[in-house]
């Protein structure tokens, strides 16, 4: 094989990933304001989350992981996310090459905070190819509701 | 009378650019091994072709979300990813055997026969 050939392409990649970073900064993240516990792109695991009428949906994008040791907690408005993965490439050796070692490895903590109308005593997590789904309902007060007007 | 415009807002309809998956490749005796970290990607939405030496992998993110769910914050703003890598002719193309677990893809690019290692033994003269 060429070892060459293959690290050209994971660091023309790695620049065009750098270049678009440095973009995205410039022009603002396309409108979109980060959190300030975001520390930048490429933080393990990426986060999203999202709102619909009855709860809060996180999605944290960590694939690989084993969910039985991944810590999920909430504390005053905000949720942390903590675990490690482990590392699965092989030592280099004689026999072994490793030409490519972008995946991430080690112990990883993410903190998001919490919109404030959410009931931190019904969080629901779950792992699903390689995405971990946290569900945390809205108060009951602070849902949609339709309210009748007597006559 | 005035004409219509008909100027489209091009860069709006444009599909923003796939992700770049990280990847670890590793080469043994027997052959590459490619792990992709692929996070929200099932074997249904998971594509990998080889067309002439270049290896191609397509996914797309489904994390079954609410249809009317608002986003309130996003790090990962693109649900496809993408990215190819030129094989070798040492690599057999027809037993490429893939696999996806938890997000992670693995990809084993096995050896030709040929392309294995062998010791070659020097002959006394």
């Amino acid at each position: 094989m060429y070892p060459s050939q293959t690290r050209f392409a994971g660091d023309l990649f790695a620049e065009f990933d750098g270049l678009q970073r440095h973009l995205e900064q410039l022009l603002g993240l396309r409108g979109m304001p980060s959190s300030i516990r975001a520390a930048g792109r490429g933080a393990f695991p990426a986060i999203n989350m999202g709102s619909t009428e009855e709860a809060v949906e996180i999605y944290a994008f960590a694939p690989g992981i084993d969910p039985a040791k991944v810590e999920v907690s909430v504390d005053k408005g905000l949720l942390t996310i903590s675990g490690e993965r482990a590392v699965d490439t092989p030592e280099e050796g004689e026999k072994v090459s490793v030409y490519a070692q972008e995946r991430f490895t080690g112990s990883f903590k993410r903190v998001v905070s919490l919109p404030e109308d959410v009931d931190t005593l019904k969080v629901d997590a779950s792992y699903r190819n390689g995405v971990l789904k946290i569900v945390i309902p809205k108060r009951e007060a602070s849902r949609p509701r339709r309210i009748e007007v007597r006559e | 009378m005035e004409t219509k415009q008909r100027t489209e807002p091009r860069a709006t309809q444009q599909q923003a650019a796939p992700l770049v998956p990280p990847v670890d490749i590793i080469e043994t005796a027997d052959g590459i091994t490619v792990r992709a970290d692929l996070p929200g990607v099932s074997k249904e939405n998971l594509s990998i072709d080889v067309d002439g030496d270049t290896l191609t992998l397509e996914a797309t993110v489904n994390l079954g979300e609410a249809a009317n769910v608002q986003p309130l914050y996003a790090e990962v703003r693109v649900a496809q990813f993408r990215r190819s890598f030129v094989l070798g002719s040492d690599l057999d193309t027809d037993k490429v055997n893939a696999g996806i677990r938890n997000g992670v893809l693995t990809i084993q690019l096995p050896k030709r026969e040929q392309a294995r290692p062998r010791k070659i033994s020097v002959r006394a003269e």
